[in-house]
């Protein structure tokens, strides 16, 4: 029974960590003022080439690496669109998802079915031997990574200077600017960490939960990353907790079928997240303290008057 | 060093141009892109955006292809108009055809009838507008943004098609494969030699008309005031939240006429495969023809159409992935966006005169 709990718990833990990490990036792009739509397509950039690279060097480090690189290069067209010619982000994001489809898919068609070695636990063995020790030792670094940035997101953004300075350009792109700080110069940078971090949650996928390539690994999940940020009300911490959430949701299906329960479609488990996510939103978004945190330039283009 | 200097006027010109230059970049840099990743690029370019146009044998395929393109793409153009960002037609195409197919099964063992077809497209317009109303309300009622609702309840769209191929609308004699029955003659679009089904025609009709509400209606009038003047649109008394619900019924109604229209048309049955991205590209659509319904039609419609059939030429004769359509199309939109600027602003070749940064 003990070890069943475990093994749940374990799947959750899996299921909400890339989440998490796709969802801190956007949250912090969002709190510069910048609605970036292209997560999903972000984190497939970095699926692919995390596993491409892993593929041919055989070093899981250098794979998230590059995948990092990946997508932060594709967070720059994305910002060179919207931030320095102004362009729609919205349509810039979708564009941006199709691309990260298409390129992902024919980079990984050569990579369909094969596997890498898994980027799992690294701890010790007789550390993550213990079936509740395990629990705590037992995960791919990643996961680490990922309760660690949203401590230092989450110091950033309320403690730090520099994360002052970004709320400021969020909130009032144009005080921001006449007191002196580049907007644009700020956008940028969020929008190349919120690729950073899609990279590693896209590497989740491709080589910790899945070593092995399939089109589009992410099934949909930057959508929820998206529909996660909306969900924390802009907050760090209160994203761990909605993270963990869908994580929990996203394995009943697995759950399920572990157990061999089948009174429901399995279709319908598979749909339920989905689901889950637009009731959750309708809950948040319908009090109206939600729509006054979201950073009050979000989505607006810069356009400094000279 | 080239600058970005601000025109007096935003230049009419370039409002037509941009999308041809477009075009051209994406030919341009496609070319380059895909011989660097190891293919013949100058080739590849040359079969997807020029031989389907030359070749006489293939602009049928590229009606086939436009019709629904071109249908869910002129629906979407009037909510982008009004800054309603349906990005869920993906969903609300495939509820359309499912709902068209209900009608097809429960008639499937009558001996014919006229009004099967026109029932079995009511059906699947009334069910994609169906869909886009749970974002309507959600958007209206409860300040649910769109974009996140739409897109996953294409998801959800998904698996409700994949639920009812594998279960309870799976072919009774079809060796237990996932899919449906085959419609009967009856429940089929006529097929016009050289032309294809019936839906081609009926698409470009479909066009007009949105163009005709569009430019000739108060409803088109007060669509693009919401949408470029959101405060003189309330001064003037015309309802946001109005422009949102019929912006999104017409783009979900559209968006499932043309999933049934597929459905009864090139597919013959319902598939799992049934979903192929068309939701997603005439997203892409809409912008190439810069949200006009005739510029949709004429430009928007043709080059997708164009990429369609040369991407799946260019797979036989080249040994191109699927998937680089799909790399083409998003080019094409990221260029589009980015030549959006010339409108406002001109290059300027040379030092800058005041040395700025």
């Amino acid at each position: 029974m003990e070890a069943m709990w475990i093994s749940v718990a374990m799947t959750v833990i899996a299921a909400s960590t890339p989440l998490l990490l796709a969802a801190l990036g956007e949250l912090v792009v969002e709190k510069s003022g910048v609605l970036n739509l292209g997560v999903e397509g972000m984190m497939l950039i970095g699926a692919v080439t995390g596993f491409a690279v892993t593929s041919a060097t055989g070093a899981p480090l250098l794979g998230i690496v590059a995948a990092m690189l990946a997508a932060v290069a594709g967070s720059m067209i994305f910002g060179f669109l919207t931030l320095t010619l102004a362009s729609n982000q919205v349509a810039t994001g979708l564009a941006l998802t199709i691309f990260g489809v298409g390129i992902s898919s024919m980079i990984g068609e050569g990579f369909v079915g094969q596997t890498i070695p898994v980027f799992g636990p690294v701890f010790p063995e007789r550390l993550a031997g213990d079936p509740v020790l395990r629990l705590v030792f037992g995960h791919s670094p990643l996961v680490y990574v990922s309760l660690v940035m949203t401590a230092l997101v989450a110091w950033f953004l309320t403690r730090s200077r520099p994360g002052l300075v970004l709320r400021a350009v969020g909130e009032n792109d144009a005080s921001a600017h006449s007191i002196g700080y580049s907007v644009l110069g700020v956008r940028y940078a969020a929008v190349a960490f919120g690729g950073a971090m899609a990279g590693l949650a896209g590497c989740f996928y491709s080589m910790v939960q899945t070593p092995m390539w399939a089109d589009e690994l992410t099934a949909g999940r930057g959508w929820i990353a998206l529909a996660l940020v909306v969900f924390s009300a802009w907050r760090p911490w209160r994203l761990l907790l909605g993270a963990y959430l869908f994580g929990a949701v996203m394995t009943f299906e697995l759950q399920a079928k572990a157990a061999g329960i089948n009174l429901v479609a399995p279709e319908f488990l598979a749909a339920l997240p989905y689901l889950a996510t637009i009731l959750v939103l309708a809950i948040i978004s319908s009090r109206r303290s939600v729509g006054a945190a979201a950073p009050a330039c979000l989505g607006r283009p810069f356009k400094p008057a000279t | 060093m080239v600058e970005l200097e601000k025109r007096k006027e935003a230049s009419a010109a370039m409002v037509y141009l941009t999308p041809l230059i477009a075009v051209a970049l994406t030919m341009a840099v496609g070319a380059l892109v895909f011989s660097v990743l190891g293919y013949d690029g100058p080739a590849a370019v040359w079969a997807m955006f020029v031989e389907p146009l030359i070749d006489p044998g293939k602009w049928q395929d590229l009606g086939l292809k436009a019709a629904p393109l071109v249908m869910i793409a002129v629906g979407l153009s009037i909510g982008f108009r009004a800054n309603v960002w349906n990005i869920g037609a993906e969903g609300q195409y495939v509820v359309g055809g499912l709902a068209g197919t209900g009608v097809a099964l429960a008639t499937w063992h009558l001996d014919g009838g006229w009004w099967v077809l026109p029932l079995m497209f009511v059906a699947g317009a009334v069910a994609g507008a169906a869909w886009a109303a749970i974002p309507a309300f959600l958007r209206t009622r409860l300040n649910v943004s769109e974009i996140l609702s739409s897109l996953m309840l294409t998801y959800v769209a998904i698996q409700l098609l994949y639920w009812l191929m594998n279960g309870p609308w799976k072919d009774p004699d079809g060796f237990n494969f996932p899919q449906s029955r085959l419609f009967q003659d009856f429940q089929t679009l006529p097929y016009i030699s050289g032309m294809g089904y019936l839906n081609v025609p009926l698409a470009f009709l479909i066009a007009l008309l949105v163009w005709f509400v569009m430019a000739k209606t108060s409803f088109g009038f007060q669509v693009r005031t919401v949408g470029a003047a959101p405060q003189a649109a309330r001064y003037g008394g015309f309802s946001q939240e109005r422009t949102v619900w019929w912006s999104l019924m017409i783009g979900g109604g559209l968006a499932g006429l043309a999933g049934i229209f597929e459905a009864a048309g090139p597919f013959g049955q319902m598939v799992p495969q049934f979903p192929t991205g068309y939701g997603f590209t005439a997203i892409i659509v809409a912008f190439l023809g810069r949200l006009h319904p005739i510029g949709i039609v004429i430009l928007g419609g043709l080059v997708l159409a164009v990429t369609y059939v040369g991407g799946e030429s260019a797979q036989a004769t080249l040994g191109l992935p699927s998937a680089a359509t799909g790399v083409f199309q998003a080019m094409l939109l990221f260029f589009l966006l980015a030549t959006d600027i010339l409108i406002t602003h001109r290059l300027r070749f040379g030092r800058s005169s005041e040395g700025r940064a």
